[in-house]
Order: structure tokens, then sequence, then C-alpha cells
């Protein structure tokens, strides 16, 4: 196995072991990202001088005798929404471009601490706003099952690195599904944590009561791994929540035995692709013959979560976003006469036409006279989406969704349909309007074969249960091992797509019309295994 | 909440515009103007004097280099995030308690969305719906009674930066710069009911407003620095009616002074529009001080959406009672309970107390001195307010700088009263005093201007002054009384002030009635 291919607990647990050193491993990443990345473009920025300098103090750490700390030299990759100190921070949009920020985001900081080694900043849709990194402002990012699909966003460049081991392990930001719905398109484990457990100072805010940042990994252990690395609360940011540092790896219990796992009948409706739907059916009666009981639970105001989710986000967006104006740093309009104009100018151009939509959306909705029937309104119903898991949770341990109602979607399929687009998040943004935690870990293959996340929400701060059953679920199947395979990277396009799967599909393999295993190919790729 | 013009408001092109009255208020606005009455209300701004700005922690200091005082977070880069100052909060409470507002238990901040080049985030984290305190009151003194103004609200906010047009004016410039210093300094917004009925009114309530605050030692209130800013809104009514007019905004209003010369100069010029029948029209106008005019700024058709909504970076502020309790425990006597106290203790006239307590400390020192002194409190009170008020202004020099300490000033008064030195001589010591820092008996010893107390030398001085001067001498023995100054005055001199005059009267009398 080669060493990019290994999850972070594998490769930290060699470095201890000085099997491998810490430059040694980041220069195998680098590598990687230097053979693929051209195909995959997970990367807007590499910073290979920099980790190599970090990866060097790290072996002159270790040869020094000193302990080998939870990330030792494991590389990372960062959402380029995170602010890195010397590091260019851009959030994929042109009016950041140059922006390089003086201080490390809490997150950033903390992994560093830990002994990872920050490799680069990976793309995403503009500002966070979108579901497949389309909409960033740069380029887009390729999904590594097939490279003529989107990898799904807004975390689309962290999802598609740690897919294509081009990165141990990312960082990706969460506000109504960034982190799980990439994850689940690209077949990797995303985690968003419970509003208020990791620190928000850094991140570039979109919509602040709804943000918060996840890892994305290869398998759940990492997910805990990193977690327990970021999470903590932080006198920087006052809505991150004092509680005492958990062991999120202690509770990896591959055990499901008597837990009580609703099933929400609001997920399962209309809209979601047949093949997701084999996948899913077929985890959860992974599930079941694990020893779990499942529950039909009612999350009644589901169906207003996403009309919710787009008048709150877009309100605080359209604020969040005022302060890229040209004045004090990133783009500015050239030639302007006079201060307005230039900030309008500016804006006008330095904004894709997401963000735009959503500026204009949120503006619209905090407007005297519309605030009580948009942006209040959309806080009640929010109250009223938290009252309905704080019920389902009186019952149940965790509950279980699909991460997205589909497979990920060919290039262009949604771009000129917003509304379309905004649906691929139908079932991950409740977990940000109620705040809760919620894991999307790979649960079979479904349309051409791409990859299927199965979602599990937990109570407030209990990431413990969530990850206890996605490690269970996990450590019964081998989706998580199968790897998509890059090819014919000179070639470019979708001609080099083409999944393979490495290890073999469980016995929860969705078997339904389009449920393949990884063995089965997309786009006219072959087999690899 | 300070509003801003809009980069492109150009007032000076519409400084002509708009009918105003005589710069005099001639006869006619005269007339007219007693059948009005204003109604005012008035907006104040207080920077609070906190080490660290209200959600960072850089300093709130006055004058620095530009931009010396800031941080990623005061910046508005991308990414920070605000935490409270508690001192600030601290502050709020206490000023919130001694203007008799109820202490809101639940409060919380809010985004107030605008653009402008000196707000890094282009919004200002203020407080819209749930306010520090409402509904307190400030009992002012006017024209020998007393005013209650109500308080509306008090709020705390965040401070914007500062342009610096090239030019000085936003349309002379080809460029502007920004400095970030005071951005994030912490505000604490004070809103009156419009419950003022006169220019002078206004002026008592800043006045009494700005004592309170000094005595709280929550900022420094200086106009000139800005760390005191008013805007005030004055509608016009007839007398007696209960109907109100339309208020006009003003702005620009740097002193006390402006404050109360622009809203005579907008009462004025209301009264006439309403006296000729006409309609005042919503507007905000700009106080130009050096035509003593206000100008039209910008006309408020509607108001100004600034789409406030929580401020989801930080969580609601809980003030729970103890907290409130603790602060209030703080409070200082109040410049109003003390002037009573000084009235009814002290014995002093009303037109004293109220001087000697506008001040927190000038309070202080003359109860000190009354304190060393024993004696008359009046005595002490005419030299704070007489020779000490005139050297500390004559001099530039506040009250916690000046180097006579009160026990100084209490020793020559009692140097007065056992003849030490004359009453006249004591302004001498005291000068020397104000300048050295002295005590009066070094000053009274280093310059011999002990009274001369041995009658037998004061008597050969008084001789040799009517040998001197036999014409008026004879003047006085001829019944010219008058003419007896002169000769004590020439004592006087001779003696460089070390006589008592009344003895030397007596002296010069004793002799020419019986020459």
């Amino acid at each position: 196995m080669r060493l990019y291919e290994l999850t972070a607990h594998e490769l930290k647990e060699k470095i201890e072991r000085r099997e491998v050193g810490v430059e040694q491993a980041v220069r195998a990443l680098l590598d990687r990202i230097a053979e693929v990345d051209e195909a995959v473009r997970a990367y807007v920025t590499v910073a290979r001088e920099q980790a190599l300098a970090k990866a060097r103090a790290a072996d002159e750490r270790l040869a020094r005798g000193e302990p080998a700390r939870p990330l030792e030299g494991v590389p990372v990759a960062i959402k380029d929404n995170m602010c890195t100190r010397g590091v260019e921070t851009t959030c994929s949009s042109k009016i950041l471009k140059g922006f390089v920020p003086p201080y490390d985001a809490t997150v950033v900081e903390l992994l560093e601490r830990a002994g990872a080694i920050i490799v680069g900043k990976t793309n995403m849709d503009e500002f966070a706003m979108g579901s497949s990194t389309e909409n960033s402002g740069f380029f887009p990012t390729r999904n590594p099952w097939d490279l003529g699909r989107v990898p799904g966003g807004s975390s689309g460049g962290s999802a598609a690195a740690v897919a294509s081991d081009e990165a141990v392990a990312a960082l990706g930001s969460d506000t109504g599904g960034s982190v799980r719905q990439p994850a689940a398109l690209c077949g990797v484990v995303g985690l968003k944590p419970t509003y208020g457990l990791v620190s928000r100072y850094g991140l570039v805010a979109f919509a602040s009561s709804l943000d918060q940042i996840g890892p994305i990994t290869k398998d759940v252990r990492d997910g805990a791994l990193v977690l327990g690395v970021i999470a903590g609360h932080d006198p920087r940011d006052s809505t991150s929540v004092p509680r005492k540092r958990c062991d999120y790896l202690k509770g990896l219990v591959p055990d499901v035995r008597g837990m009580r796992i609703g099933v929400p009948k609001e997920y399962f409706g209309e809209g979601m692709a047949p093949g997701v739907r084999a996948a899913v059916g077929a985890a959860l009666k992974t599930l079941q013959d694990m020893g779990a009981i499942l529950a039909d639970v009612s999350l009644p105001h589901s169906e207003y979560a996403l009309a919710t989710y787009y008048i709150v986000a877009p309100a605080e967006a359209s604020s969040n976003l005022a302060r890229y104006d040209g004045v004090r740093y990133g783009y500015r309009a050239p030639g302007c006469p006079d201060s307005v104009t230039m900030m309008t100018q500016t804006r006008s151009e330095g904004f894709g036409a997401e963000v735009k939509r959503r500026i204009m959306l949120g503006t619209y909705t905090l407007s005297a006279g519309y605030y009580e029937a948009y942006y209040l309104k959309a806080l009640k119903v929010r109250t009223l989406i938290t009252r309905d898991f704080d019920r389902a949770f009186e019952k149940c341990d965790c509950l279980v969704s699909p991460t997205s109602p589909t497979v990920a979607f060919r290039f262009g399929e949604k771009m000129d349909d917003p509304l379309a687009m905004y649906l691929s998040d139908i079932y991950t943004v409740t977990a940000n309007l109620a705040g809760i935690p919620a894991v999307s870990i790979p649960c079979g293959f479904g349309e051409d074969g791409m990859p299927v996340g199965l979602q599990i929400l937990g109570k407030h701060y209990d990431e413990a249960t969530v990850l206890r059953v996605a490690y269970a679920f996990e450590q019964a199947t081998d989706f998580h091992k199968a790897k998509p395979v890059l090819r014919d990277a000179g070639a470019g396009g979708a001609a080099m797509g083409g999944a393979a799967a490495r290890g073999a599909a469980a016995s929860g393999d969705g078997s339904g019309e389009a449920g393949g295993g990884p063995t089965r190919k997309a786009a006219g790729g072959e087999a690899d295994a | 909440m300070p509003e801003r013009a809009k980069v492109s408001t150009a007032w000076a092109a519409e400084a002509a515009g708009g009918p105003g009255p005589a710069q005099d208020g001639g006869a006619g606005a005269v007339a007219c103007a007693s059948e009005f009455e204003p109604v005012i209300g008035l907006e104040v701004h207080v920077e609070l004097s906190t080490k660290s700005k209200l959600f960072c922690g850089c300093q709130a200091a006055f004058n620095a280099p530009p931009n010396s005082h800031t941080c990623p977070v005061c910046l508005g880069l991308p990414g920070v995030l605000p935490v409270l100052n508690r001192k600030a909060v601290e502050f709020g409470i206490k000023t919130a308690l001694a203007l008799n507002c109820e202490v809101a238990s639940f409060s919380k901040f809010d985004r107030k969305n605008y653009f402008y080049p000196d707000l890094p985030k282009n919004y200002q984290i203020s407080q819209y719906d749930l306010p520090l305190g409402t509904n307190g009151y400030v009992d002012v003194s006017v024209d020998g009674g007393m005013r209650r103004v109500r308080i509306k609200r008090v709020h705390l906010e965040e401070d914007a930066g500062k342009s610096v047009h090239e030019s000085g004016t936003i349309t002379g410039s080809s460029f502007s710069l920004e400095d970030y210093n005071r951005t994030g300094v912490p505000l604490l917004e004070i809103v009156s009911e419009p419950d003022l009925r006169s220019p002078e009114e206004a002026y008592a309530y800043l006045s009494m407003l700005r004592s309170i605050l000094r005595y709280l030692d929550v900022s420094d209130c200086k106009m000139e620095e800005g760390s005191l800013r008013c805007d005030a809104n004055i509608s016009v009514k007839p007398k007696g009616s209960s109907a109100l007019g339309t208020p006009i905004e003003l702005k620009n209003l740097n002193s006390f002074r402006a404050v109360e010369k622009a809203l005579a100069y907008e009462f004025r010029r209301q009264a006439e529009i309403l006296a000729r029948g006409e309609r005042v029209t919503r507007e905000t106008r700009h106080w130009d001080e050096s035509r003593q005019v206000t100008v039209l700024m910008r006309r408020k058709e509607e108001a100004d959406d600034y789409r406030y909504f929580p401020e989801p970076d930080l969580v609601p502020l809980e003030i729970d009672e103890a907290w409130v309790a603790e602060v209030r425990s703080t409070l200082p006597e109040l410049p109003g309970v003390r002037h009573e106290r000084f009235i009814r203790e002290y014995g002093l006239p009303a037109y004293d107390a109220a001087i000697l307590t506008e001040s927190k400390d000038l309070a202080d020192y003359f109860e000190a001195a009354v304190a060393a002194y024993g004696g008359d409190a009046k005595a002490v009170s005419n030299w704070v307010m007489g020779e000490l008020a005139r050297l500390m202004n004559a001099t530039g020099t506040d009250i916690r700088d000046v180097r006579v300490a009160p026990t100084a000033l209490a020793a020559m008064l009692k140097m007065i009263d056992d003849g030490t030195i004359s009453g006249k001589i004591a302004k001498t010591v005291f000068e020397e005093m104000f300048a050295t820092g002295k005590e009066p008996r070094q000053v009274v010893a280093e310059k011999g201007l002990v009274q001369i107390a041995d009658e037998g030398e004061l008597a050969r001085i008084v001789d040799e002054v009517i040998a001197e001067n036999r014409d008026v001498a004879d003047e006085v023995r001829a019944g010219k009384d008058r003419a007896i100054t002169f000769l004590v005055g020439q004592v006087m001199k001779k003696t460089r002030g070390r006589a008592n005059p009344q003895a030397v009267n007596r002296l010069l009398r004793e002799r020419l009635s019986s020459g």
C-alpha cells in the first residue's frame, strides 16, 4: 500500500513507530497531488514549501525523542474558507484573490499543534454556496469516481482530495450539508459536529448560525480522531460551547445491538434516486442484521426545512459578505471615480452569480416590512424543526437517512436550475437548522456505480453515538475501502473516469436496479481490482 | 446610532437652498416664535473609557498613529468573530442605573447593516429591540425649577473608524484614507424622550448628563475628541397644542454651545415656516458652525432601512440581579443628590452648589478643603469658584492636576482668619501656591508676606506717608474723606501689601482728625 493511501491513524502509527518519516509521508502525498490533481483539481493552493518545512521540523522533533502527537505527520487539506496564516485564503472567490490572512483559524492552530501537516487549500463553491463546487470562482473540481461528474459541494475539493488520496484527511465546512453531501458523493466519511462544538474562529462566515467545521476522512476512526483534535471551547468564538474534551476514539465500539435507530419517513419520500434508495435500504437492513432496532419516526416540519434554510442562510450571508467591498483587502475594481462606485463595481465584478443571488435574497428578506414575514418566521420554523428532532430522540438513539437524494450528477446538469441544485441539500439542512451532529458514511453504490452516503444524525453533543453507529456499520462493511481509480490523467476530462474496488463490496451492498458494487464501472472505465 | 451621510451626499451644494430665518432672529422671528414651542429630544453617544475595545483586545486609545490599535477582529478580516468586553457591559449597566433605567435581564446584540468605508464589516454591532436599559430619567434644573427628562433607552454598540479625506472634504478629494483605531471602541447611546422644551434646557440636560457620566467615570465626555457626540431632533408646535410637528434631525453639533445655537436657529426657522402657514418637511440638517446656520443634508422621505437582525456571532446577554446589585453598589453619590446635600449641609447658595458639584473632582476638592478648614464653607466655595477657577481657566489646568492640595487651601484660609496675611495678600500667596505647589507658610515666609503685626512699625510708616503727601492729607483734613483711599494705597505699597488695611485706615484717621 502506498503511503498516501493510508488512513490518518494508520499513517500516524507508522510515523510513531518510526517506520516512516514525516517528510517522506508528506513528499509522497505532494507527489500524489502532482500526479492526479491536474485531473481532479481539488486544490486551489498547494502549500508545498510550508508543508515540507513543517514536515522536517516534525521529523526533528521526533528525532529528539519527543512523543508523537495525535496527528503526527498526517497531511491534511483545508477548505479554502479557513484562514491560514501566510497562505492565501480565497473562499474560491475572485473577490478574495490575493488575500493572505495574518492569522490562523483556531482549527488550523489545533491541527498543527496536534502534528498535522497542512498541505494545501481545497476548492469549494464560492463562499461555500453550492452543492457541486461548480460555483467556484476559479474552476470546478471533478469527482474522482467519474471525472465527468461533480464531487458535490460546497466542500467538493476536500472530499475529492480525500477520495483521490490527495489528502489523508481534510476539513470542510457544513452550513447546509457541505461536508456530508460531497463526502457522500465522493464515497468518503464526512462529519458535521454539533453547532458550537468546533470553533468557527477563522472560518470565513457564510451563515454564522449554521456554519460548522467538520472532518472529511477515509474512515470513521479518522473522523473521530480529527474531531477530537478540533473540538473544544474557544474563547475567541462566543458561540463555542464550554464542555469537557472528549475522546471520541474510545467510543468507537463496533456494536449496535439494542440501539434504537429512527427512520424518519419524510426522508424516504419522492425525489430519491432508485439507486440511492436501494443502497440506503440495504444499509438499514445491515444495521438491523447487526442487532439495531429500527423504528419509524416522523419529523413533520421537514417539508419546510429547505425553505427555512434558504431564508436564514442568505439573510446572514448578505450581512457576512458585506465586508468584501474592495476597501481593505482582496479584489478592488480599478478606475472608479468615487468610493460608492468602487464598492459597487468591486462587488459586481468580484462575486459570482450564486453568491449575488443569495445576497439579494438575504437583503430582501431582512428588509423592513419583510423581516417578520420571512426571517422571523423562518426562525420560528427552525425552532419547530429542532423540536421535531428532540421528540424523535426521546425514542431513538440516532436517526438514519440518505445523505443526498442522488448520486453525483454531471457537470452542468443543475447549474441552470438553482432550485434543483438546492434540493441536493434536502436531507442535510435540517441538522444545521437544529444544530445537531450528523455524519455521512459510504453505504454502497447507486446509479452508474457512483457512491451513496448514509446519514446518521444524533442528539446535540452526542457525536459519540453517531460515530459509534457509523463505526459499527463501517466495520461490518467494506464500502469505505473502495477507491476510485484515476487513469489517463493526461487525457483529461471525463474520458479518464472510472471506478474500481479495492475491497470487496459487503453483504449490505445495494442490490437494487442500479445499485452495483464498486466493481461496477462508470463511464467506460475498467475495473482495476 | 449615528447615521452617516451617504458618501454621495454633497451638502455644500444644498447649503444655499431652503429658506432660513434672519441670522439675528429679527423682530418678526421673535414675534412668531412666541406663539410656538419647540419639542426636543437628544441622542447622545459617549465613548466608554474601557481599556480595550468592545469586541477585541485592542486598546481603545485616542490620538494614536493611524491603524496602530487594530487587529483582525476590529479590522473585520474574513473569519473573525466578536467577543464581548464585560467591562463595557458593566459601564453600560452603571450608566443605565445612574439614569434610573430598568436594566434588561435579557438583552442581545443586533447587526445594523449599511455600507461605509469606515465600517470594516459594513455592519455595526448594535442593540435594536432589547437594549441594555430603558425607561429612565434625569432631573435637570432649569430656570430655578426642575425638569424631569425621560430616558428612552441606553444601549451598547461599536464605534466606526474615521475617514480622512485628502483635501478635507469628500467632494474635493481624489482619495480618502481610513483610520480604524476608533473602530470597535465601545459606545453607549443614550436617547432621551422629546421632553426638552427649549435650547437652554437641552444645554442643561447635556451638562447634567456629562456630569453624571463623569461622576461614574465611564467616559471622559470630551466633545472635542469625539468621546461625546450629540444629535438632536427638534419639531415645533403651536404653544399648548398636543399635536407634534415634523421632526428635523440635526447633525454636526460639535459643542454644547453648538447644540444650543443650532436648536435656537432651527426653532426660529421652523416657527417661521409654520407662521407662514407652510409645512416643515422631514429632513436631516447639518449645523454650519462658521455660518451659524443649519443646512439641508438629505431629505428623509422614508425611514432608513438598516436590515437589523440578531447578531448570530454573539450569544444573548443575560444580566442577573446579582450583577446589577454589584454594579449598583459601586455607584457614587450623583451630582443631583450631591447638589442638594451641598445646599443642606454647607448652607451654600444653589448657584455655588451647582457649580461645585458639576464635576466630581471639583466637589471632592471642595469637600476635602472644607473638612481640613473647619470654618465657613462659603469662604472655601468663594476661593474655589473664584481664584482657583480663574487660575485653572487661565492656565488650562484640570482640577485633577491642580498643585494646591485642599489642605493647603484650608491652611491658607486659616492664615487669613488669624491675621497672618490679609485677604489681598492671600491672592498673591495663592497664585504662588498654584504655580509651585508650595505650602502657604512657605510662600509667606519666602516672600516676606507676613502681615505687619507691630502697630508701632505700622504707625511709623503711616506717618511717613502723611509727610510725603501733605496736600492729600490736607484734603482729608478738610473733609474730603475719599482722599484717604489714596493714602491707604500708599501705605500698602510701601509695605508691599503686608499691612492690614483696616489698621492702616484707623491709624490714618486717628492722625488726620487730630492733626
